[in-house]
């Protein structure tokens, strides 16, 4: 029996465990950028096609993510069902450059994109409808 | 395409061996779980703890409502196989400090992906290619 290698086990097992459940408390909620902080990126958002007027749910995605799958699903809903709100998904790997301006590291990422070209909320994780939806109506209050 | 509860039943395994290998401080376990992976790797299917799942569990539940691609699974067991490895050569020639640390990282990854569904080579995929894109 080693001692220090049974210390180390429960050391990890509690330290994933802190991680994965502040992952899934955290995933899905959509973050508001504040306005200050909100630097315009028109040309970025614009040569992934985030056309002014409408509310962008601009999604990052990659190869082989269930997760970004799930995303998909929701966002387009949202945007289907919800008048002035568009649906934009983006490969990140072939995008790299707009995934460093715009600060993206995991996948997947969802910019809620206002009319007026401003980033106002971002999610990582899957987002729950409600939450999406939640956001964007700020926008419109 | 492959059901996702395998390699997810899979994970658990391994953690519970990898706890074995810190407990136990053993290198004959960590390259043991190493062929393992490497087995995996080469064939999802096939691997040790995929044909206890096939044949053992699978049977006993209703059939995947969704399949998911095998690369990131091969690719996740690649990586735990290098851990392994080092782990073991670690344990086995007497340099424990790396037998233990290799062995640790490699049941937070086992473990997470087993507990909460996390996959972290798809989450350091994204971290990899800007990195390794940097312009010049």
């Amino acid at each position: 029996m080693d001692a220090i290698g049974l210390v180390v086990a429960g050391a990890v097992l509690l330290a994933a465990v802190v991680f994965g459940v502040l992952r899934k408390v955290r995933d899905g909620r959509v973050r508001s950028v504040s306005r200050s902080a909100s630097m315009p990126m028109d040309g970025q958002l614009a040569s992934l096609g985030v056309r002014p007027g409408v509310v962008t749910l601009l999604q990052f995605s990659s190869a082989f993510c269930a997760p970004c799958r799930a995303t998909r699903v929701i966002c387009a809903e949202v945007a289907r069902t919800t008048p002035g709100v568009s649906h934009i998904e983006v490969d990140a790997e072939s995008h790299l450059q707009a995934v460093r301006a715009l600060g993206i590291h995991r996948t997947p990422t969802v910019l809620i994109v206002a009319g007026d070209g401003r980033v106002v909320g971002r999610a990582h994780g899957v987002p729950k409808p409600q939450q999406i939806r939640d956001a964007i109506g700020v926008l419109h209050a | 395409m492959l059901d996702p509860r395998g390699p997810r039943f899979n994970a658990a395994i391994t953690t519970v061996v990898l706890i074995a290998v810190l407990v136990f401080g053993s290198g004959w376990l960590a390259l043991a779980q190493a062929v393992v992976f490497g087995l995996t790797a080469l064939s999802p299917r096939l691997g040790p703890y995929s044909l206890v799942y096939r044949y053992l569990i699978a049977p006993r539940l209703s059939p995947p409502t969704q399949l998911e691609a095998a690369a990131p699974v091969r690719f996740a067991q690649v990586v735990g196989f290098v851990f392994a490895v080092v782990s073991a050569v670690g344990y086995l020639s007497g340099a424990v400090v790396v037998g233990i640390v290799a062995a640790a990282f490699a049941l937070g990854a086992a473990f997470l992906n087993a507990a909460f569904g996390f996959c972290l080579g798809c989450e350091m995929y994204l971290l990899a290619s800007r990195v390794m894109s940097k312009p010049s």
